[in-house]
């Protein structure tokens, strides 16, 4: 254990700060996007020159073209996070796209997409679920049917978030049904305004609509804009998947949402007394505390594991699973602390910090089910993991049955 | 920046488990404990691999290694419920001769300790909780009164006992005025004791002025060994239960793939594979960051303790039947965890004691 930076690291930090310090007059309030928001997209292009973000990416795509150091990555977010200012754009495109496009993309598909997307000009959506295809991701029945130059796509997707702002969406689609479900899929990508899509907003539990479905009704696109080979598909979307995965559960922000309960529970009162001054909601929270250190000091462990590029195993495929459900515990106990006033939302006199805990709690639900539901989580750890065996196939496969 | 095991540390690491592969299978943990006995042979090899000295300077003829180094060997010690002795003698007592005993003391003692010709047990429960109203009293430099659950001391040569004060004192095994008797606990692998003393002559450790900051280090330093037995005695239970659930069948299946089994298995490993960060840290902490040193002593224990119940119910239930026999002696694993969480403090306790390092509200 040597939990020291290296010269060469702390050097790195002190340049970071101080182009914070010099900088953050230029920082926009929030980055989201980028839509439409000139400011953040400056502040992208300032962040991109200096390697703050797009770091790894190389200069030729419009990144920064760095070595990769998972340090100076962490530094960043640190110093970022320290000093409240907003890093790179973020959104499906550059952290899900871009990777896959570096991965498995042509030469010109890479020069086409990847600049553009960075500069917070070309947002993106994932066209992945179904009604029909949730857990069970590989039977998606979206198809793509060839007709001269064009891919004839009909079908729907859903859970696609930002498809209303989006320009373009990458989209798996079948293209070869009579193949084994995973090997009759394609990945493609096609602008958002191509005639015959519809975006039907999908309101929520929290009352907002964070998702959209997507309708594809004839909708034509030319066949060169795959990623990978016909019915490569599958391929191509796990290598996004693995990007997502990493993603989610940042124990950071559970740090982050801890201080904030703590500060709750100095302010807010039951019959005069301080919350943080009642013996069983400071048990919560400590015991919630412990938690939240040991996801941090395991998210040290998987920063070094790949620093040394060693496969760090269970270490990091429990990460989506324990993150999600701390996340959710979190909020849960920030609502207890209010109690009444805990379920106070939609602008209500005496919510607190605008309802933003009973979000929390309800969108963390939302994580725990989406992006690999929690069972999913907990067969990939015992089959990765601790190399338990698959559930034995069913004798039929439905889905291979339409065929 | 690196937050893991040195190559030092995994050779260490492997040298004990190879250790204790070979001297301590489960039929020799139930010969020994088995029957209320520690294990001598265990013992000896373990004194080889220079445990005892592991935490005593080089200058006093130890090996000068870190709280890390003591909780990858408590760790493989908790992974083969060895009914030997090192929690109280490898490492709380020289942490408290370290911390408050003068250059005299130290250098009398601790080269016999690295040595493993002086072995100290450690008396100091009441300082984390008192029950039975228990606790010691010092008068004229003299002991009297009642200590539950001391640790290590079957076969030490001496004892390093708190008063209710906080300050530690040293009594010679043999002393005149002090009665021990064996306390029958859940958990045969190791032994507590109760002491009653009347008037025992003891040594003060009095080199270090501010009351109970020794003996706090002492029981930090016991409680990560705890945590870090439990977490070893989880990861095999749960390497158990995996192996039994991959041979069981039922329903012309073997278990293991029942989702219904596999998500029980991969609740556990979810729960206890960030543990080892946080003990990991907790040893660091120790030695590297004393600000935070006891707070996440406090959480190593606490969360261990809860996240260990859980490990060692659902990897009992993952072996059906069997698992609630003696046959396959799964339970010496279940019991010792058992222990752990109790001793030096349960984790309501701890956890008080946390919010109380972080100025969080008023104490009762």
């Amino acid at each position: 254990m040597d939990l020291s930076y290296s010269p060469e690291h702390q050097a790195f930090r002190d340049q970071v700060r101080k182009f914070l310090a010099d900088h953050k007059d230029k920082a926009p309030k929030a980055m989201g996007l980028g839509l439409g928001n000139k400011q953040a997209r400056e502040w992208q292009k300032l962040l991109i020159k200096h390697g703050y973000t797009a770091r790894t990416i190389p200069a030729d795509y419009g990144g920064h073209g760095a070595e990769p150091d998972i340090l100076k990555s962490r530094i960043i977010a640190e110093e970022f996070t320290e000093a409240g200012l907003p890093g790179g754009l973020s959104g499906q495109g550059i952290s899900m796209l871009v990777p896959t496009l570096l991965e498995m993309g042509t030469e010109e598909q890479k020069q086409k997409y990847i600049p553009p997307t960075l500069r917070g000009e070309m947002i993106w959506c994932q066209g992945y679920s179904e009604p029909g295809s949730g857990s069970d991701l590989a039977s998606l029945q979206t198809k793509a049917e060839i007709d001269g130059d064009d891919y004839v796509i009909n079908g729907q997707k859903i859970w696609t978030s930002t498809a209303k702002q989006a320009d373009m969406i990458f989209c798996l689609v079948r293209t070869e049904p009579d193949a084994p479900k995973h090997k009759g899929i394609s990945y493609l990508l096609f602008s958002m305004d191509t005639p015959g899509i519809e975006v039907r907003p999908l309101v929520d539990m929290t009352g907002i609509a964070n998702f959209n479905e997507v309708f594809f009704t004839d909708v034509r696109v030319p066949r060169e804009q795959i990623v990978g080979e016909p019915g490569q598909g599958w391929f191509v979307a796990n290598a996004t998947l693995k990007h997502e995965r990493g993603m989610l559960g940042d124990p950071n922000a559970a740090g982050t949402r801890l201080k904030a309960i703590v500060d709750l529970m100095h302010r807010e009162t039951l019959d005069g007394e301080r919350l943080i001054d009642n013996p069983v909601f400071r048990d919560r929270l400590v015991a919630l505390q412990s938690r939240v250190f040991s996801m941090q000091f395991n998210g040290m462990r998987l920063l070094s594991a790949s620093a040394k590029k060693e496969d760090a195993g269970l270490a990091k495929l429990i990460v989506k699973l324990q993150g999600c459900e701390l996340n959710h515990q979190l909020a849960a106990l920030a609502i207890d602390v209010m109690g009444e006033l805990g379920i106070l939302y939609d602008g209500s006199p005496h919510e607190r910090s605008h309802g933003i805990w009973q979000r929390y709690y309800m969108f963390d639900l939302g994580l725990i089910i989406g992006g690999g539901t929690a069972q999913i989580q907990k067969n990939i750890i015992s089959e990765r993991g601790l190399e338990m065996p698959r559930e034995p196939k069913p004798a039929q496969d439905p889905s291979r049955a339409s065929a | 920046m690196e937050f893991g095991l040195s190559e030092e540390q995994r050779l260490l690491q492997d040298s004990v488990a190879k250790m204790l592969e070979e001297k301590s299978p489960l039929d020799h943990v139930r010969e020994t404990a088995g029957h209320w006995k520690q294990s001598a042979a265990v013992q000896a090899a373990l004194t080889e691999l220079g445990a005892p000295a592991l935490l005593v300077p080089e200058e006093f003829g130890g090996l000068g290694l870190s709280m890390l180094d003591a909780a990858l060997i408590q760790e493989a010690l908790g992974g083969h419920v060895s009914p030997v002795s090192f929690t109280a003698t490898g490492v709380m007592a020289p942490v408290g001769i370290l911390a408050s005993g003068t250059d005299e003391q130290k250098a009398d003692w601790l080269p016999k300790i690295a040595g493993g010709e002086l072995r100290f047990g450690v008396a100091v429960s009441e300082k984390t909780g008192a029950r039975l109203q228990a606790g010691i009293t010092a008068e004229g430099g003299k002991l009297s009164g009642q200590a539950l659950f001391a640790l290590d001391t079957a076969d030490a040569t001496h004892i390093i006992v708190a008063d209710r004060d906080g300050r530690l004192y040293v009594v010679e095994a043999g002393a005149a005025g002090l009665d021990t008797q064996d306390l029958k606990t859940i958990d045969r692998t190791r032994t507590f004791r109760e002491l009653t003393l009347k008037g025992v002559t003891a040594t003060p450790l009095d080199a270090e002025n501010e009351q109970g900051l020794a003996c706090r280090r002492m029981v930090d330093a016991g409680r990560i060994m705890l945590a870090a037995d439990t977490l070893g005695a989880g990861q095999e239970m749960i390497r158990q239960a995996v192996e039994y659930a991959k041979e069981r069948k039922q329903f012309n299946r073997v278990i293991a793939s029942f989702q219904a089994v596999k998500h029980m298995c991969a609740e556990m490993a979810a729960e206890l594979e960030p543990c080892r960060s946080l003990v990991w840290y907790a040893a660091h902490a120790f030695d590297h960051v004393p600000e935070e040193s006891s707070l996440m002593a406090c959480h190593a224990k606490a969360h261990l303790s809860e996240v260990g119940r859980f490990v060692a119910r659902t990897a009992t239930e993952v072996h059906g039947g069997m698992g609630f026999t003696d046959l396959l002696g799964l339970h010496y694993w279940f019991k010792r965890i058992g222990a752990n969480r109790q001793i030096l403090g349960g984790p309501e306790a701890v956890r008080a004691e946390a919010a109380k390092l972080q100025g969080w509200g008023e104490v009762a």
